[in-house]
């Protein structure tokens, strides 16, 4: 018989680990499912492993770097008694209580852990481009990831695509490497927060590349351009660049959830807002794979203390 | 970190990798890296369990620029598999164990 658990926690960003701290505090002896490596947002810690500087985490006044303050989350939740796995979750089945998980094989008839509660972090993840050289050239020009990859284009012509606070917030970082950064968009103007605009304004190696849309990546070995579409006149150009990193926006990862909890049509987990309650009873969601709103490392963490400390009263209330 | 693990720098990188009687693994990597981070113990178990059959190496890419160049390494971590001397396998970004351990053939 797999083991039976009080709280299962699916993912390990800010969110799922204020839920395992604050489960763990309650003597509930979360098992923390946090992930395994790569080199995406979807991965133990979360996106915040791909970042540099956090500056507006409360509690830091000079700043953390992401990765460190995911370290912290972590062994804080290890010290009050968390485990954790380093697995992903295959397949999930919440259709009756106790919900069950599995790990590995997803059609094996029985499931790797049994859960009185789940609580549901599994994050969102940065879309890409899907292009047919994208996926090639990832690691020789193509990247997820700028901050493992923005030391390696030195003095070099590199584009991101994207108007979003992500985009602005890569473009500036990759500024400190880059001779030039070209800010490919869609549109004549930027989804981004002003904060984020002036910055990107105000630096002198950025260049945006307005109403345009990449139709091609150049480059057999490596990438040596970017075909670009003009939006409105559909005119092709040719933008010299070595690499490219993309920061469209995001999808959530909830592709275990399908038909089995209520979403959003854009795929995010719907909660009864203030609780973190699901369409399912027991079931708790937390962080960014509820929010499409805010997407803040420290609204993760508020949202998983919430997830948290329903389950918690869930468990007391339905357990005798 | 593994003891069975070593460390490379520009000026060892070409004894190491020439003089190894067995593959040698190289992993770039850099302390501002979060996905390295999250496939350093990965490595550290297989230099205990590969004990003999493959050597683990890292080289830090911040403190040894001319290798990454050389190898053309533009995202970290890669990691470079070589046998008698010669590149054999390149996989790039943190990969969860079962991964790599298939596209390495280990």
């Amino acid at each position: 018989m797999p083991e039976l658990h009080d709280v299962v926690i699916v993912g390990s960003g800010p969110a799922g680990l204020t839920a395992a701290i604050y489960t763990a505090r309650a003597s509930l002896n979360p098992l923390v499912l946090e992930g395994e490596p790569s080199s995406t947002g979807d991965q133990p810690g979360g996106q915040l492993m791909l970042t540099t500087d956090v500056e507006n985490f409360p509690g830091f006044p000079d700043g953390i770097m992401g990765p460190e303050l995911m370290v912290n989350f972590r062994d804080q939740a290890v010290r009050f008694g968390a485990k954790m796995e380093t697995v992903k979750a295959s397949r999930v089945d919440v259709s009756e209580r106790p919900f069950k998980v599995w790990v590995g094989d997803p059609d094996a008839a029985e499931p790797t852990y049994l859960a009185k509660t789940l609580i549901i972090s599994t994050g969102a993840k940065a879309l890409m481009l899907e292009l047919p050289n994208e996926t090639r050239l990832i690691g020789h020009g193509v990247s997820t990831c700028a901050t493992c990859d923005g030391f390696f284009f030195r003095d070099q012509d590199i584009a991101v695509i994207g108007g979003g606070d992500s985009a602005l917030e890569e473009a500036t970082f990759l500024t400190k490497f880059a001779s030039s950064v070209t800010i490919v968009h869609r549109r004549d103007e930027l989804r981004a927060s002003k904060i984020m605009q002036d910055r990107a304004m105000a630096n002198e190696k950025i260049v945006f590349k307005w109403n345009s849309e990449v139709a091609e990546i150049v480059g057999e070995e490596k990438v040596e351009g970017l075909v670009l579409t003009d939006t409105k006149t559909g005119e092709r150009s040719e933008l010299a660049v070595t690499g490219m990193f993309v920061a469209i926006g995001h999808r959530p990862n909830t592709d275990l959830f399908v038909d089995q909890l209520d979403m959003k049509d854009n795929g995010y987990l719907i909660t009864k807002s203030p609780s973190a309650a699901t369409s399912v009873a027991g079931v708790f969601a937390c962080g960014d794979v509820q929010d499409d709103t805010f997407r803040q490392a420290i609204t993760a963490a508020g949202s998983g203390c919430a997830a948290a400390i329903d389950a918690e009263r869930w468990l007391e209330a339905n357990e005798h | 970190m593994s003891d069975k693990v070593t460390h490379l720098t520009d000026a060892t990188f070409d004894e190491v990798i020439a003089g190894s009687a067995e593959p040698v693994l190289v992993d770039f990597w850099a302390e501002w890296c979060g996905p390295c981070k999250t496939v350093a113990p990965i490595l550290d178990e297989l230099a205990e369990e590969q004990d003999g059959k493959l050597k683990i190496t890292k080289m830090n890419v911040d403190e040894n620029p001319t290798t990454p160049l050389k190898y053309q390494v533009q995202s970290i971590p890669t990691m470079l598999l070589f046998k008698d001397g010669e590149l054999t396998k390149t996989v790039v970004g943190a990969k969860p164990k079962a991964a790599l351990v298939a596209e390495l053939g280990l």
